[in-house]
Parts: C-alpha cells; structure tokens; sequence
C-alpha cells in the first residue's frame, strides 16, 4: 500500500471487514491520495467550500459566556455551515471524490440526521443518487431531518433492527456496501469504520482546526490553552484537534456523553471509560460485555448516541495528547439554555457538551470551543423536559 | 455442510437442531457463535443472533453445544472478531479447543488482519479457516490461500449470507481461481437454499455450506424441519 494515509494509530484502526470490502477500501485510499494532491480536485472543493457551504466560518468571542466562565471562550462557529452542522465539510469531500472515481450511488447512516442531510445535499447539488440507511426510532426523533432528505431527493431506508439506532443503521450501510462493492460508495459520517475511513474523514474536516488555529493567531496574537470539543465518533473534534496536536502547549479535550451518569452504565462514553474493542471495521474505544457483545449507548443528543469511537481517539488518549471527559444529559442541557439566552445562539445538544465542560472546568484561557452544529433539530428533545 | 445458529432460539434446541443435521447425513457442521452485530449477515442469521443472545445465550453455552456436537462430527466456530479478541485470542482459542472445535471462520477477519489469531489458533491445533471473495484479487488471492488452513471459504457472491434465486454465472470461475491458489479444499457458502443449488456447487467445490435455508427451518419447525431441508440437500450432492 502506498504510504501516507493510516491504517493504524497505535494499536486502534485496522479493517475488520468481510473480505469482499477490501478492494473497494484499497481503491478509496488510492484515489483519495491522489486527489489530496490534486490542485483541481482541491480547488473545486475549495471553492464549493467557500462559495456553496459558506467557509470560513467564523470565530465568535463569546462575551457573555466568558463573564460566566471567568476566562476568554471563542466558539468555532460550524453551526453556520451550510445544513447547520459540520457533517457537510466531509460529505461534499466524499461525494466529490465518489464521482471522481466513478461511482454513481451513494449510501451514508444516519443517526440524528445531520449527516444524513449532509449527504443528501451534497448528492443533490452533485447530482448523485443517494440512500441514508436510518433507525426507525431515529426517524421518529428527528422527523424534520426525514423530510428534509426527501426534498433532496435521497430515499431514506428505515432500519429495524436491535435499538432502530445508529450503530444498526452503520451496520445497515455497510451490508449495503458489501452487495453493491462496486458502483456505490459508503459515505461514512464520522472518523470510525475500517481504513482508510477514519483518516479520511479526519483530513476533510481538519478544516475546522486549520482555520480555527489561524483565526486564533490573527485575532488575539497566540494560542488557546485549551481546545475543547464534543466526540460522539469524534470528527468536529479530530477535525479540530489535528491542527493543535503539535502545539504542545495546547490541552486537547474531548467531551462524551456520560447521559444518566458513568456509574448507571447508560452513557456514551467508551473512551472515557477505556473500553476496547472491535465495531464496524475497526478496533478502538468501544462499549461492550465481557463476552465481546457491543452494548447500547445512551445520551440524549443522537449524535452522541453511538458506543464507539474514533481510533485515533483511542490513541490519542493512549499516548496522553489529548484527554477525554464526560458531561451528562442535564449538564448538557444547561449549557444548551444558558448558550440560548447568553449568546442568542442555540447549539446542537452535541456541541452543548463541549460548552458544558468549558464552563464547568477553570482553566487559564483562553478556551477555544467547536461549536459543531445548531440546536434546531433539538428543540422538541429539549422543550418536552419542560 | 449446514451452518446453525447455538443458542437459536434457545441453547438445547439448537444442540439438537445440530444432532438432526448429522443424522440427516452432515458430515461437517458450521455452528454460529451469536453476535450483536453480524456485519456479514443478511436478515435470517441476524434476527436468530438477536434471539438467540435475547434467550440468554453466552460464550460458555454455545462451547456446551460445540462439545457435545463435536463428539460424532467436526465442527467449526463462525464467530466474529470482537468475541474472539474480547478475552484475548489466545483464551479464545484454548477454550474452543477445550470444547472440541476443528476450527475458526471469522468472517469480519479479512487476511490482513489476521495474524495474531491465526498463530493462537495454530497453537490450539484449530484452523484459521480464511475467507475469499469473488473479487479478490489475484495476489490477495495467493496470499490468502498461502496462510489457509482446513480449507477456504469461498464467498459465492459480493453481499451478506442470505437465501437467492440465482448462483451467479461466475461462481465456477471464481471456485476455479481459488482451486487454483489453494493446496486446501475450497467450499463456498452463501446463497445457496436449494437442493438443485447444491447440487450444482457439489460439482465444482469439495464442501456446499448452507446457512440461511437451515436457520430458517431451525426458526420455522425446529429440528423436524432442519433434518427434512439437510437430508434433500445432501441427497443432491
């Protein structure tokens, strides 16, 4: 194999897949190295970046939310990306790199649907077919993103198996894939899966980062001491940590889900609570029982609401570069109303982690936040507490 | 060569779902270890999995199963990668060799990836018995049929285990291939339901494994049912 993309961090990656998917992940990683270095490849997505998706995003102070912390917090403003979550920096990548190579379906999962619509943007805009393979009890949270898919033209397939959640609706896709190898490519939503998915995903959203690390520097003349982000799979957060990770005077800080609590076991925390397994593709954090059985997360944001985690995570925290936390639900649902009426900006549930933890945690600051997605979405989850 | 889900739908049945097989003339039974989330699998083997760990099944039953079974024919473990590595694969190994098992086929363990369980099952005395696919490279290939060990597992079609109309017009070239990679027997498994089926795959590989059609029956009338779909299959061949 050609160098220059991963298929290991420390011990955590790998592709654990049925054999049939080999050649198929061996033709990606060939033809995304050689699109990384394609002025034309880069500069159409680049432009589609700028012009379609609207980036740069911005890098907000967040006034009001610093006089509460008691130190300076600037947010990396994802939430104003197009289709209001950072999903859409790697869906227009693999969409564009799947017609690059000549595919002409694409499938994706979905949890709370963000990627979901992502893709589906990116396909209608690229005039793709695409599928979204959806838990149904997915489908009844987040009614708005089902519908939002169909106007874009994509089928959304329900999945009715084990929880109706996203890790069956990964397993659904991948099933898909390995029937239809050869025309179709899987549009994977976060940095997890087999390689190269996990450095892939990591190189189309480390957009985030660079760009956040440059605005820093232009704006207040050095760098954060902290950067903090939320990591369901963990792509807004690697995006981000990847331009920091050899500023050694950076803390990297990923925030989980700890839901009900970490002692009730209903949470979505495996890399806080350093479990290791094999899940979808590749080995790294992951929740199971002592016999290898994936278990059940649990979190009240949906894309948190996954139980395992991206590999380079894993080594990340293995290695002691970066440290990972969890905030539960009530937590993050605090953060998410004093964002609202302190910033007039209504973060995703999953972001609102990240806030949660800056807030709560002193520090010397500055603190940078990735705010990866608005909270529209969330609205019934969190009116319906009262 | 029928494959049965241990513990579907629950452990005792199964063992004699697997004791029918042999009587109706297996002479090789395939015995799946539940998982949670079988990325290989189509429906039927999925939902029995699901059921089958819903009923209470673990690790310790379906070595119970295999034990008895492995008394009067070889039997081999389908089990995915994250049971064999979640006690560590060396443990793994020693226990599935304690319960009389011929083997391992870990369908999530392509040949990459398969070092490490590979030497803890040699060290066993199991075979590692490796997967090929229809698109598998020529190169691959030779490598994959390098390490094999018992025989290879032919997939007959890109996709999940699961019954279909059709075998694909390639399979004889795709066996043909392999056969020619390989010093091992070749079987292929997947999508294959009917005795004509069978009978076809019979001409050109040494082992027909059948799945989905035997789990179905185990689902839909028990033993009874498996021993009637087992004995037409093997009076094909």
């Amino acid at each position: 194999m050609t160098d220059g993309l991963e298929q290991r961090f420390g011990p955590y990656g790998g592709r654990y897949v049925p054999e049939t998917l080999i050649p198929a992940l061996d033709e990606l990683e060939a033809a995304w190295l050689e699109a990384r270095d394609d002025p034309g490849f880069q500069l159409e997505l680049s432009r589609l970046s700028r012009d379609y998706a609207g980036r740069p995003t911005p890098l907000y102070h967040a006034q009001r939310l610093s006089e509460e912390a008691g130190r300076d917090i600037y947010l990396k403003r994802e939430d104003l990306l197009h289709t209001g979550a950072h999903k859409l920096n790697n869906a227009l990548g693999q969409v564009l790199l799947a017609k690059r190579m000549g595919k002409t379906r694409i499938i994706a999962e979905t949890g709370a649907g963000q990627h979901g619509v992502a893709t589906a943007t990116a396909c209608a805009l690229l005039d793709v077919e695409c599928v979204v393979y959806m838990g149904t009890e997915d489908m009844r949270r987040q009614k708005p993103n089902v519908e939002r898919m169909g106007l874009l033209g994509a089928t959304v397939e329900p999945v009715d198996s084990g929880a109706r959640t996203l890790k069956e609706a990964v397993s659904e896709a991948i099933r898909d894939w390995v029937a239809n190898v050869g025309g179709t490519h899987y549009v994977i939503g976060s940095v997890v899966g087999p390689a190269p998915f996990p450095a892939l995903v990591r190189d189309l959203q480390r957009v985030i980062g660079d760009e956040a690390r440059e605005q820093f520097l232009d704006r207040t003349g050095r760098l954060p001491a902290r950067v903090i982000a939320c990591v369901g799979g963990g792509s807004n957060a690697l995006g981000t940590f990847v331009a920091f990770v050899d500023d050694a005077d950076v803390e990297l800080v990923g925030v989980e889900a700890a839901g009900d609590g970490i002692d009730t076991g209903r949470h979505g925390a495996p890399l806080t609570t350093n479990a290791r397994g094999v899940l979808h593709g590749s080995m790294s954090a992951v929740l199971q029982d002592e016999e290898g059985q994936i278990l059940e997360a649990h979190s009240i944001s949906a894309g948190l609401d996954y139980p395992g985690s991206g590999p380079e995570h894993a080594y990340l925290r293995d290695t002691g570069r970066a440290s990972y936390l969890a905030v539960t639900d009530t937590e993050a649902v605090d953060a998410f109303r004093r964002t609202c009426r302190l910033e007039g900006i209504i973060p995703a549930l999953e972001s609102s982690h990240a806030i949660a933890w800056a807030l709560a945690n002193a520090g010397p600051g500055p603190d940078l936040v990735t705010l990866s997605g608005r909270g529209d979405k969330d609205l019934a989850e969190v009116l319906a507490l009262g | 060569m029928p494959y049965l889900m241990a513990g579907f739908p629950d452990l005792e049945t199964s063992r004699a779902v697997g004791e029918a097989c042999i009587d109706a003339g297996a002479n090789l039974l395939e015995l799946g270890v539940p998982f949670s989330d079988p990325l290989a699998d189509g429906p039927v083997i999925h939902a029995a999995a699901t059921e089958a760990l819903r009923a209470g099944s673990t690790l310790h039953g379906v070595l119970r199963v295999c034990e008895s079974l492995a008394e009067q024919v070889p039997v081999v473990l389908m089990v995915y990668a994250n049971v064999v590595l979640a006690g560590g694969d060396g443990a793994f190994a020693e226990r599935a060799a304690a319960a009389g098992a011929a083997g391992l086929i870990v369908p999530d363990l392509p040949h990459d990836e398969a070092a490490g369980i590979r030497e803890s099952c040699d060290a066993n005395g199991l075979a590692l018995v490796p997967l090929a696919a229809p698109n598998t490279p020529p190169e691959r290939l030779r490598a994959i049929a390098a390490d094999a060990r018992g025989f290879v597992y032919t997939v007959s079609v890109a996709g999940t285990t699961g019954e279909r109309r059709e075998l694909p017009p390639e399979l004889r070239d795709t066996v043909e291939r392999v056969r020619g990679a390989a010093d091992v027997p070749v079987a292929v498994g997947f999508g294959i339901s009917t005795a004509d089926q069978a009978r076809q795959v019979g001409e050109i590989a040494d082992g027909v494994i059948v799945g989905s059609r035997v789990v179905r029956a185990a689902g839909e009338g028990g033993p009874d049912a498996v021993a009637e779909v087992v004995a037409e299959l093997a009076s094909a061949l």
